[in-house]
């Protein structure tokens, strides 16, 4: 009985399945798939290297000191960081009063209150703060913004496949115009307005305009020659500690625990061995 | 139950027979993975996955009790808690990470585990018992493991919660209904966070417990073995202390290693990036895939793309959506009734030639196919192939191996374990 039952529902299934098959290949020949601009002019990221790559690799502190200052000059006009507080600067290699300033010189001020009044003010930053927002809320941050919404840079390298490098092919991925290729093949994927044409993002078409513009846009501290690409670079490294702070303690400790078991596995297979040595299996 | 040459627990001092007698723990643990547990001496590798298993969930539920006490169930908070325990909560982001991996590790050495039943007839008598329960434990795994993917509010928990619990829908009539009650809502928000945290909680106890039952179903016949062959004598088996345990060891320093290659250097190879983005219930992922684990069953719910309808009238009986839910849910349901669909009364896929040929060439190829199909778009090229896969799958549980059973002519079994792996045929026993 549970086989006739159990051959029934198995036609039945198998049988749906194959008439959806042929369903499948009679709708592919009828409507075959109509190509999308976004499918043939997408690009994946640059096969960009970072020092920190690897299970060996460590952040480089001048990158992300330099990084940190193309966020601050440039992306934090706009973008959020709300996962980090200045204290975590530290990683970077500042020390205390270092860090202090760099809380107190923000360009945005700490929410906060007025503590005779109430009323809503702002005060500088301490170490113990979050780094401010831009903006005070969403509808602020879209009304800035032709209506979109830049997102927090937070986790912004583990929210993206391939993040690093896709945070640094999308920077230095901005294209003045649209290849002619694909006004000719596509004419209805023409860029909207006030739209910028960028093959790295996904839908090609993203609300920011290309933000590292020029050499020499930020002025870095260490002397290292400000190029596009080379601004674009510290800031994806200095993203990639913002979304995975604890990562050189991740791999090192991952080291020592390989080290651990690795002995322990020898000893086991040791113990495996004489103990079944006389035994056939 | 259990052989009568086992050995017997005997206390050593006055203290362990003073427990003995008032309650005898050590002889039940004893009895049950020590030396009173005699078990075939011809076990592979394979049979590592069990005590794998086990020790996965305690991973599990170590791991989830300490970040239980740092997480948020809030729809604002949730996010962030996880995010404070990566980044503030001393060594949070090991804890997390080894927490998320060993999910994905727990389906793995589990995949492996069944699989090995699967191919030498562990769930045929006397062990269907061991395997119904393992089912019943599989389905509260996919469940618990569902819900706790969806505690970090990200957007894939999110919309795969928004997808899942849509299957409920599906149901006529009461379906939509039933998944507000279910979700305390229209869409998945506080009320069902709070929930699927409570359950993703109590679940794993519920699994602890089946696996008891599990071990203790076990204990009856005893554990199968890679020919299939009953065990006859003494000479068969070997304590499982220390013969197995040391062997388990050994396979557990190897799972560790797996493990921790992966928590360390790639935590999240295995995840999907969106889930780093915060819920946002007005916009859609481009592309909603659930974990890896489940990509061959949700590639069975899109293959149904056809509705059951009556030639010519327009008339539909069941839908394509309703269909893929029956279909996901029954191709785990149908391993239910496996020990009554294979009715060879040869155990082990070595000695079944016929059987062995469907395993390697359809079953395993169509699971793999469904597993990659999941994971793809909704284009034609793999739409086609899981439909394919998907039909083989049904096709092979329901119907082919009814038929393989009945038709095929095993290879002759050897005498004893004892003979398969010494060649020599065992001695009898002179009384």
């Amino acid at each position: 009985m549970v086989r006739l039952i159990a051959f029934l529902v198995g036609v039945f299934f198998s049988g749906m399945l194959l008439i959806g098959l042929g369903d499948t290949i009679i709708g592919a020949i009828k409507e075959p798939a109509v190509p999308t601009a976004e499918h043939e002019f997408h690009k994946m990221p640059l096969a960009e290297k970072f020092p920190h790559d690897g299970p060996f690799g460590k952040y480089d502190k001048g990158q992300l000191q330099r990084g940190l200052k193309v966020y601050s000059e440039v992306c934090s006009a706009c973008h959020s960081l709300n996962l980090v507080s200045f204290r975590d600067f530290a990683a970077l290699g500042y020390n205390e009063d270092q860090v202090k300033a760099i809380a107190k010189g923000w360009k945005t001020e700490v929410p906060s209150i007025n503590p005779e009044t109430g009323e809503p003010a702002t005060r500088p930053g301490i170490p113990a703060d979050r780094i401010p927002s831009p903006f005070p809320n969403e509808v602020a941050a879209r009304a800035a913004n032709n209506n979109a919404l830049p997102p927090d840079l937070s986790l912004i390298t583990k929210a993206r496949a391939n993040g690093p490098a896709y945070v640094y092919s999308l920077l230095i991925g901005y294209e003045d115009a649209q290849p002619a290729e694909l006004l000719k093949k596509f004419p209805d994927a023409k860029t909207p307005d006030g739209l910028h044409y960028n093959p790295y993002f996904a839908n090609l078409n993203i609300a920011m305009a290309a933000p590292l513009t020029a050499d020499d846009q930020v002025t870095y501290d260490d002397g290292t020659k400000a190029t596009k690409a080379q601004m674009a670079k510290d800031v994806a490294a200095f993203l990639t500690w913002t979304a995975e702070p604890k990562m050189e303690n991740r791999k090192s400790a991952g080291w020592a625990a390989l080290g651990f078991l690795l002995i322990f596995t020898v000893l086991t297979w040791m113990s495996y061995k004489s103990i079944w040595a006389d035994k056939k299996h | 139950m259990s052989f009568p040459w086992a050995n017997e627990y005997k206390p050593q001092n006055a203290v362990t027979k003073w427990v003995d007698e008032r309650l005898p723990l050590p002889r039940l643990v004893y009895n049950a993975v020590g030396a009173g547990y005699p078990v075939p001496r011809n076990l592979n590798y394979f049979w590592n996955f069990g005590v794998l298993a086990g020790v996965a969930l305690v991973i599990q539920i170590v791991t989830g009790i300490v970040l239980a006490m740092h997480y948020y169930a809030s729809v604002d908070g949730a996010f962030n808690s996880v995010e404070h325990i990566m980044r503030d909560v001393n060594a949070g982001w090991f804890i997390r990470y080894a927490h998320m991996n060993g999910a994905s590790f727990f389906f793995i050495v589990v995949y492996i585990h069944i699989f090995r039943g699967l191919f030498y007839g562990s769930y045929k008598a006397p062990r269907e018992m061991i395997w119904l329960l393992g089912v019943v434990i599989f389905l509260l795994m996919m469940a618990t493991a569902f819900m706790g993917y969806v505690l970090p509010w990200g957007q894939m928990s999110f919309w795969g919660a928004q997808v899942i619990t849509g299957f409920f829908s599906a149901i006529p009539l009461v379906g939509e209904p039933l998944r507000q009650l279910l979700l305390g809502g229209f869409a998945p928000d506080q009320a069902a966070l709070n929930r699927f945290f409570s359950l993703h909680y109590l679940l794993p106890f519920v699994i602890a417990g089946v696996i008891i039952l599990h071990i203790w179903a076990l204990h009856i016949p005893g554990s199968s073995n890679p020919t299939g062959v009953s065990v006859k004598s003494e000479q068969d088996t070997v304590p499982f202390h220390p013969y197995y345990t040391a062997k388990d060891g050994f396979g557990l320093g190897i799972f560790l290693i797996a493990f921790v290659a992966i928590t360390f250097f790639a935590p999240n190879l295995l995840g999907h990036p969106d889930n780093y983005i915060q819920a946002n219930p007005l916009s859609t992922p481009a592309h909603i895939v659930p974990e890896w684990y489940f990509l061959p069953f949700y590639a069975i719910l899109k293959a149904f793309t056809v509705n059951f309808a009556i030639p010519f009238t327009g008339i539909v009986l069941i839908e394509a959506k309703l269909m893929g839910v029956l279909a996901m849910f029954g191709s785990i349901l149908l391993l239910f009734f496996l020990p009554w669909l294979d009715t060879s009364p040869v155990r082990s896929g070595h000695y079944r030639p016929l059987f062995r040929k469907f395993f390697w060439y359809g079953l395993i190829p169509s699971i793999v196919v469904l597993t990659y199909c999941g994971a793809q778009p909704p284009y034609t090229q793999w739409v086609v192939l899981s439909q394919i896969a998907a039909a083989y799958y049904f096709a092979h549980f329901l119907i082919i191996l009814p038929i393989v059973s009945r038709i095929e002519r095993p290879l002759p079994l050897p005498n004893s374990i004892t003979e398969a792996v010494t060649g020599k045929p065992l001695q009898t026993a002179t009384a």
